[in-house]
């Protein structure tokens, strides 16, 4: 076995540089070279690949949203509501089609005949869809036929649309109970104090309630991403 | 006295910096790699750390690893002491005095890569007791920076006084050295077992959060480490006159055989659990060692790192290869390549792949990163090399002081 | 010799930065010195008055950096009684990201890079709750998909949070009613808390945030929605500006389906215990004992 040992090597120059043959030397500068390889080939490679088409490639922010309104105002009177005379009140925003056009019903139907009859309704009316539970429901199931400005309850009750959940609530008592707590439905305002409510309709359509699909907003941008500005910027400013 | 400090100061000043062209090419290219890292931190100041590849999803990576290996060689090559103690090896005072030496450049080291990781270094301040507001207990990085601090203080301090006395020829007090030393080596312990315990203690990271992390760590540095001192020896015999026995360099190889069966077994240990019980936190060892979902940028490293280990096991288990020269060198380079790719890149990244809400986002260096960690890394070799240089001639004389 | 060159450049970057920052104390007239200024404490250790001080800097700080004079920082302290817990109902979430908008528009994230608080994991019916295999980035033109469901999350402001005990020096902590925060100018940018936070909650400043001055949302909190320095750490505050004055924080408004929830955990009557009595609601990763408050439920 070839091995230098101390006393092969008697030397006082610190400075001798290492034998030529030394397993270490090479093995050294392999280890180093191939280590900077390694190193270089990685950055080179860099970060894991995004498929073609997926998404979050684009940082996207509320100002480039249209259609969202994120600056929405309370409704006016929240704040008596919170703490003025009306405390404890919830607000509600004035029924759907209130101001459509189509409100109040009687400017039509108070001519009309009544027509009790299921059918295909042709030269009115003929946009709402009825998909609303049982095949065999009709529009006089819920509006009044005597006044159609009102709703009427099963026990017979009259009520206007701004009390049209206790319509809903019929049928659908304790999603009813949640929304009368606030656990079902959007509310706005203060946790403490005045808050503003949706009617069922405000959100579903009473016709065909089942909620309709929407678009939704852009991806968060990906890691691989993130970068792509302040790396353009620190191109263009050569450093040092 | 004070006559005295400042002849110690210029006297081995002088010394570190006299050496022929060798050595000052040696420090020429360093200085170099100093500064092309210096102007990549530059860049990383002015601009963030954006200018890595860390993001939110993998918010640790290059750096921290770098600092676990690094505090892994600074425990490791005081832990040496140990068996010189007990194996009683001659040049036990050489022994030590180059590992305490290792240890303080290490420290620096891993020190650096954790300031050039902070996102604020104008606040690093903060860590410190009395004029900051160090959050301890219970922060693990706090005990960390305390630990590491009082480390590389208690390892100057021995350094120093080994240095001092030897400058002015005088024996060293041993009653104020060695229980210094002594209470060294828990402390070499103690700081890789903090270190550990930063990722042990972390819940939200099932790869990390494992009881026998900290064995693995103090397993793993105890082959790092000793083979950057056995190199270091090899180079001291033929080139200075410092002899150190080849049978203390060959008991160390032993030694590190021992403690890389320890490491394999913990980590056996550890694979068995991951995949046998086979839950849902495998997903990390899987995407280390085979890939997930396609995601595969780690498996050849992992498994480099592996058979780098084993391979080094065997040569240093077999008393042949043990002995040779060249496989006993090869060994040692194949254990501190398994040991830092392991350290490195196979504990960190892992453990933020796939982050906590299942998002892979596979995390390789920028050039960028890996400029700033060369740059340290030639920082703690210039530093290495300068304290060498002055305790080389003032170990040399024989009366400055006798050995235990 | 390392050791010298680190300290003389953790040295010199203070120097300079505290410079930097004495630039707004000169604009604004104050006789707080540089010394008192290198020395500072937390601000929760200050005095009111320099409290008070130290908020006007930040207006004037963004008077200067943005041209907007509208800017307010407060400190607006927790209410008496009050400890905050948020409700989200599986069953009704579409996944339409409204909520996450709304939140940079309210909190003042940086743009570009882009921060994002909530993050809408996608996941598959047939896979149940079930985060190695949800998706972040889904696309479709209509949500909600037939096949899948939505899993919103961002900060669960946990009673045992992982993160406020790893910070080493501080920085973050739970609130009376709560609200775990961030001071943003004592946060060193370590990241020991992302890595705890098993929710993926906490967002770092990569660089320096940008946030065009006209979409500056001038009500702020200083651990909540201010303008943020580069390399710190931020996170969900439940909106802690909105919310200490009693509003319902902006992701809560602004979802179309509602089903977002907001309350006082205190109150018996209020909508949270309510919901809680009468819904079964569950946390996130409950092996980790963090104990969240904010909890999922299913409505239906």
């Amino acid at each position: 076995m070839e091995r230098p040992t101390g006393s092969d090597l008697v030397n006082s120059d610190q400075e001798k540089l290492l034998p030529g043959s030394s397993s270490l030397a090479i093995l050294l500068i392999v280890f180093l070279s191939i280590s900077m390889l390694i190193l270089f080939s990685i950055v080179r490679g860099g970060v894991g690949h995004v498929a073609e088409g997926d998404g979050g490639r684009q940082a996207f922010g509320p100002a480039e949203i249209s259609g969202v309104e994120f600056d929405g105002e309370l409704l006016p009177g929240i704040e008596e509501a919170t703490t003025g005379p009306d405390q404890g009140e919830f607000l509600v925003p004035p029924p759907p089609w209130s101001e459509s056009g189509y409100f109040p019903c009687t400017e039509c139907h108070a001519d009309l005949d009544l027509n009790p009859e299921p059918r295909v309704l042709e030269e009115m009316h003929d946009d709402i869809e009825l998909n609303h539970g049982p095949s065999d429901r009709w529009c006089l199931d819920c509006h009044n036929p005597d006044d159609r400005d009102v709703l009427r309850l099963i026990n017979g009750r009259l009520i206007t649309f701004d009390e049209s959940y206790l319509l809903c609530g019929q049928c659908h008592g304790t999603i009813f109970r949640d929304w009368r707590q606030g656990i079902h439905g959007r509310r706005q305002g203060y946790w403490n104090g005045g808050k503003s409510y949706l009617l069922c309709a405000h959100c579903h359509d009473p016709h065909a309630p089942a909620f309709h699909a929407i678009t939704p907003l852009p991806p968060p941008v990906r890691p691989q991403f993130l970068a792509r500005t302040a790396q353009e910027e620190a191109q263009e400013a050569p450093h040092e | 006295m004070i006559k005295d400090i400042t002849s110690f100061t210029t006297g081995s000043a002088r010394i570190a910096f006299k050496g022929g062209p060798t050595f000052y090419a040696w420090i020429g290219f360093l200085g170099i790699v100093c500064l092309w890292g210096l102007a990549a931190w530059w860049n990383q100041f002015q601009h963030g750390l954006i200018t890595t590849n860390m993001r939110d999803q993998v918010s640790w990576a290059f750096y921290i690893g770098n600092f676990t290996f690094l505090v892994g060689v600074a425990a490791a090559a005081v832990m040496l002491v140990i068996p010189a103690y007990i194996y009683n090896w001659k040049p036990i005072k050489e022994i030590a005095i180059f590992g305490e030496l290792l240890a303080v450049s290490a420290i620096v080291m891993s020190m650096l890569f954790v300031f050039v990781d902070v996102g604020r270094p104008d606040r690093v301040w903060q860590l410190m007791p009395i004029i900051g507001t160090p959050n301890l207990p219970s922060s693990l990085l706090g005990w960390d920076v305390m630990v590491l601090n009082g480390y590389l203080v208690l390892n100057l301090i021995i350094v120093v006084h080994l240095l001092y006395t030897g400058f002015h020829k005088r024996p060293y007090n041993r009653k104020f050295v060695v229980p210094l030393l002594l209470f060294s080596i828990p402390a070499a312990v103690g700081i890789h077992t903090v270190t550990a315990f930063v990722y042990a203690g972390t819940a939200a990271r099932p790869f990390w959060n494992s009881a026998i992390l900290a064995p693995r760590f103090l397993a793993s540095a105890f082959c790092s480490g000793p083979a950057i001192l056995l190199i270091l020896f090899q180079i001291l015999q033929r080139t200075t006159h410092i002899k150190i026995k080849d049978e203390a360099i060959w008991k160390i190889a032993e030694l590190m055989a021992y403690a890389m069966f320890l490491n394999l077994f913990l980590f056996g240990a550890e694979i068995f659990r991951e995949y046998y019980s086979n839950t849902h936190h495998l997903i990390h060892t899987q995407y280390l060692y085979s890939g997930v979902h396609g995601h595969d940028a780690l498996v050849p490293y992992a498994w480099a790192s592996l058979i780098c280990s084993v391979a080094a096991f065997l040569l240093f288990l077999i008393p042949a290869t043990r002995t040779h020269l060249v496989t006993l060198n090869l060994g040692c380079v194949l254990i501190f390549a398994g040991v830092y790719i392991e350290k490195g890149m196979a504990l960190v990244i892992p453990g933020m792949t796939p982050d906590t809400l299942g998002e892979f986002y596979e995390y390789v260096p920028t050039l960028n990163e890996v400029r700033i960690g060369a740059g340290i890394f030639a920082i703690g070799f210039l530093v290495f090399t300068l304290l060498c240089k002055m305790a080389i001639p003032i170990l040399r004389d024989p009366d400055s002081g006798k050995a235990a | 010799m390392s050791e010298k060159s680190f300290d003389r450049r953790t040295l010199l970057v203070s120097a300079g930065l505290s410079t930097m920052a004495g630039i707004s104390a000169a604009a604004s007239g104050k006789s707080t010195g540089w010394v008192e200024r290198l020395l500072k404490r937390r601000f929760v250790e200050l005095s009111d008055a320099r409290r008070e001080e130290i908020l006007t800097e930040l207006e004037e700080a963004c008077r200067v950096k943005y041209g907007r004079d509208d800017i307010t920082v407060t400190d607006t302290p927790a209410l008496d009684g009050v400890e905050f817990a948020y409700g989200l109902d599986l069953s009704r979430c579409v996944g339409c990201r409204r909520c996450v908008y709304s939140c940079v528009h309210e909190n003042n994230q940086s743009r570009d890079p882009q921060i994002q608080w909530i993050r809408v994991l996608e996941m598959k019916k047939d896979h149940g709750i079930d985060f190695a295999e949800s998706n972040v980035y889904y696309d479709p033109d209509e949500v909600p998909e037939p096949d899948s469901f939505y899993v919103p999350v961002a900060c669960q402001q946990c009673r045992q949070p992982a993160c406020t005990k790893v910070c080493p020096v501080k920085a973050t902590w739970q609130e009376p009613d709560g609200i775990v925060v961030i001071d943003s100018d004592w946060c060193l940018g370590c990241r020991c808390c992302m890595s705890a936070c098993p929710y993926g909650a906490r967002h770092f400043n990569w660089t320096e945030p940008r946030i065009a001055t006209e979409e500056i949302n001038p009500d702020t909190h200083i651990f909540g929605n201010r303008l943020r320095p580069n390399g710190v750490v931020e996170k969900c505050t439940f909106c802690i500006h909105r919310t200490r004055k009693g509003r319902y924080p902006a992701c809560v408004e602004i979802c179309p389906v509602g089903a977002r929830k907001f309350g006082n955990l205190l109150d018996e009557a209020g909508e949270m215990r309510y919901l809680m009595r009468e819904k079964r609601v569950f946390v996130l990763k409950e092996e980790l004992n963090t104990r969240p408050r904010f909890y999922y439920f299913y409505a239906t």
